[in-house]
């Protein structure tokens, strides 16, 4: 008798109260086997958007934990690249920098370049590093390399401090096109996360990716106007090359904070379009291939 | 708004398991091999056939045609046997791997309890930890502040709550990683195995914090090898068995069944091979049963009467000092008693190898009614080493008559408690009511 009671009473708060504590409605969910390309629920993501602040919030914590150097690993990198470049390709190579010291002129390339670089290599082993998470919890597994790739902008901005530093010491005023610096930013990280959402989804099954990385980091920065300029190239190849986006990044940096006068407009543009082109196709293959991430990861 | 929480379609789900390693027989076959299966992965791979599929032909189904429903505040227990698809029936219903085939509808927030202290981080601290767990297993972040001070409190690990997690001991890190879970509030709550943490105060404190779940209207599903917490906790039980629902109903009776299944009884459990049986190089147990006086395998004690429990076991190692124990728990989850082997004749004395049987014997009058699970556990001695620790080795049900020659005597309501002893009353009479009648 008792327990009908409460059963009622339990009925009539439910009806009074729809769902747990917040007033939303009761979520429904239908599971089921799902084939081909399926929608990137993006509005799911959103719900989620919690989550994704901790994990980024967790990679900033942990990234310099236990080390001595800590936070100055984020310069370190860029910037003895810079004095060995400035050395080997500057001074010995007499590479052409469009007129801008070639220190400067090959760090404003290195500071985008190694948060792309870095974030597409964390970006690559995100899942197959949470393993267990996958295993174990649900979320939107695109929060995983989305995560990673933002978390870098925490070690983007150190590195950018020392160019702001640099560019004081070098007398180099930006101009108003400083504006679009955050266009590049955003390019950038456009980039790492559509390569970051191929590799990682494809290093799940195959662990080849991880031996690959390396490799094609290190031949997109040869392939990327890091060490030399774009203008070495004559019209339509210098256009073309804007189908690698960091190469859009890199001369767009150099143009809004140093003032270039090569007009990288046409290559930008290509690169905007490279880079959608790698986001939305990354985006679809990573969900594509979701399904089968907890099974075999 | 319908009542149902779950339900689930023809529900299934297929795994693919490698190929038997081919045995090599010599050097050259394992280079030849070596260098032949990448081209012969990407051959295939170009061929456009899904990841080395060719390596991958061997199938199972892990799950197979589960159709279920489950209403709103249900609290169901999933049993059976490891590889049953228990757990791929959690991980399904909690999104984390898709059906083959079938389908599942969930009217509800769910919250999955796979496995305690999901994407804890080492290197972080206590506090970090919480609020990470928190939002991975679905908290909002004011949900995490608002329940902050009572998470940390339940896990009693408030002094250290500052330190970074690597520094725990394994006792603490569990505690805390459970208190967070302990605090999910969903309408469904999926939970696997997690109860097994922690020292026995503490795995308590967390079946009374499931139980408070159940009651306040939440559906669960319990997976666990708890017989004692399934029966306490659920008021019905799947029995799962190769991928597919052998049993569904109430939670006793679906465990009774479980406990019998690969005997002909609850009561007598058998290890036939040796290989197999519970143990070590020192001892194997071989054999647990229930019997009455006169000798025969019971399952179901008269409350009133005696009757003996007895392991047999293998010492294949001479000169070990054994200490067989039983451990009797009820259907509540709670330990009645545990008892120690104390017969003179072996006590502290280091025993020959060869083949042994141990019996408590059990008064008349001493449980109360209902089911009872026994562990069956040996320890040798000096140093103390457990040999095998069985739980819910047998299980038996105490019932009693409503002849007036038990300790109810003609009283026919509940009495519950977790003994039932036949004790000496004695009721003194004054008739004035004013006179000093003790003593």
């Amino acid at each position: 008798m008792a327990s009908t009671e409460t059963a009622e009473l339990r009925q009539a708060v439910a009806t009074l109260v729809p769902s747990g504590s917040d007033g939303e409605p009761v979520p429904y969910v239908h599971i089921e086997s799902s084939q081909g390309w399926v929608s990137l629920k993006l509005r799911e993501l959103w719900v989620y958007r919690e989550l994704l602040y901790f994990l980024i919030w967790r990679d900033v914590k942990v990234r310099y934990k236990q080390t001595v150097l800590g936070m100055a690993w984020a310069i370190i990198e860029p910037f003895l690249t810079m004095v060995v470049f400035s050395v080997f390709f500057g001074k010995l190579g007499k590479i052409p920098s469009d007129g801008i010291p070639y220190p400067i002129f090959s760090y404003a390339a290195l500071v985008p370049w190694t948060f792309f670089s870095r974030g597409l290599t964390q970006a690559s082993n995100s899942l197959v590093g949470s393993a267990r998470l996958i295993k174990k919890i649900y979320f939107p597994r695109l929060a995983m390399p989305i995560a990673t790739v933002l978390a870098g902008i925490v070690d983007f901005m150190l590195a950018f401090l020392v160019l702001v530093g640099m560019m004081l010491a070098y007398g180099i005023k930006p101009t108003i096109q400083v504006l679009w610096l955050p266009l590049f930013l955003l390019l950038a990280l456009v980039t790492a996360l559509g390569t970051g959402l191929w590799l990682s989804a494809m290093n799940v099954q195959f662990r080849d990716v991880r031996y690959t990385v390396p490799f094609i980091t290190q031949f997109w920065m040869f392939a990327t106007p890091i060490a030399y300029p774009s203008s070495l190239l004559s019209e339509p190849w210098r256009t073309l090359y804007g189908i690698n986006p960091m190469a859009g990044v890199v001369e767009g940096f150099r143009w809004t904070l140093l003032g270039t006068e090569t007009k990288p407009g046409p290559i930008i543009v290509v690169s905007c379009l490279a880079a959608l082109a790698l986001l939305v196709s990354g985006a679809f293959y990573f969900r594509r291939m979701e399904r089968t991430f907890a099974d075999i990861v | 708004m319908s009542d149902i929480a779950i339900h689930l379609e023809n529900l299934s789900k297929q795994y693919h398991i490698g190929k038997k390693q081919e045995k090599y027989r010599t050097l050259r076959d394992t280079l030849t091999e070596a260098f032949a299966a990448p081209f012969r992965r990407a051959g295939n791979l170009l061929r456009g056939q899904a990841a080395g599929a060719a390596d991958l032909e061997e199938t199972i189904w892990a799950l197979r045609d589960v159709s279920l429903e489950i209403k709103q505040g249900e609290v169901v227990g999933i049993i059976g046997r490891n590889g049953a698809g228990k757990s791929t029936l959690l991980k399904i219903l909690s999104r984390i791997t898709e059906p083959t085939c079938g389908s599942a509808d969930i009217y509800g927030r769910v919250g999955s309890l796979l496995e305690v202290g999901t994407g804890f981080h080492d290197e972080l601290t206590g506090r970090e930890n919480v609020y990470l767990n928190g939002a991975i297993l679905g908290m909002k972040r004011a949900e995490i502040d608002r329940k902050f001070d009572e998470i940390v409190a339940f896990s009693e690990v408030e002094k250290f709550i500052d330190t970074p997690v690597k520094h725990y001991s394994s006792g603490m890190y569990l505690r805390l990683a459970f208190a967070v879970a302990a605090h999910l509030e969903p309408e469904i709550l999926l939970v696997d195995e997690v109860l097994a943490v922690g020292d026995a105060r503490f795995q308590k404190k967390c079946l009374d914090k499931m139980e408070d779940v159940g009651q306040q209207g939440r559906t669960v599903l319990f997976v666990s090898h708890n017989m004692p917490a399934i029966t306490r906790l659920c008021g019905r039980a799947i029995l799962l068995d190769g991928g597919g629902v052998v049993e569904d109903g109430p939670s006793q009776q679906v465990v009774g069944v479980y406990l019998t299944s690969d005997t002909s009884t609850m009561s007598l459990r058998e290890w036939p091979d040796p290989q197999k049986a519970p143990g070590g190089e020192v001892a194997r147990l071989r054999v647990v049963r229930v019997r009455s006086e006169e000798g025969r395998i019971i399952e179901v004690a008269d409350i009133r009467q005696p009757f003996t429990v007895e392991m047999e076991y293998e010492v294949l190692r001479s000169g070990y000092v054994l200490l067989p124990h039983f451990y009797f728990w009820n259907q509540e989850g709670v330990c009645v008693f545990g008892t120690l082997d104390l017969d003179p004749a072996w006590r502290g004395r280091p025993r020959p190898a060869g083949r042994y049987v141990s019996a408590v014997h059990i008064p008349a009058n001493l449980l109360s009614d209902g089911m009872m699970f026994v562990n069956a556990a040996l320890l040798t001695q000096a140093p103390s080493i457990l040999q095998f620790w069985e739980r819910s080795v047998v299980a038996f049900q105490v019932i009693e008559t409503f002849d007036d020659d038990s300790a109810r005597g003609d009283f026919t309501g509940q009495i519950g408690g977790v003994v039932r002893p036949l004790l000496q009353w004695s009721t003194k009479f004054s008739p004035d009511g004013d006179e000093a009648i003790s003593g």
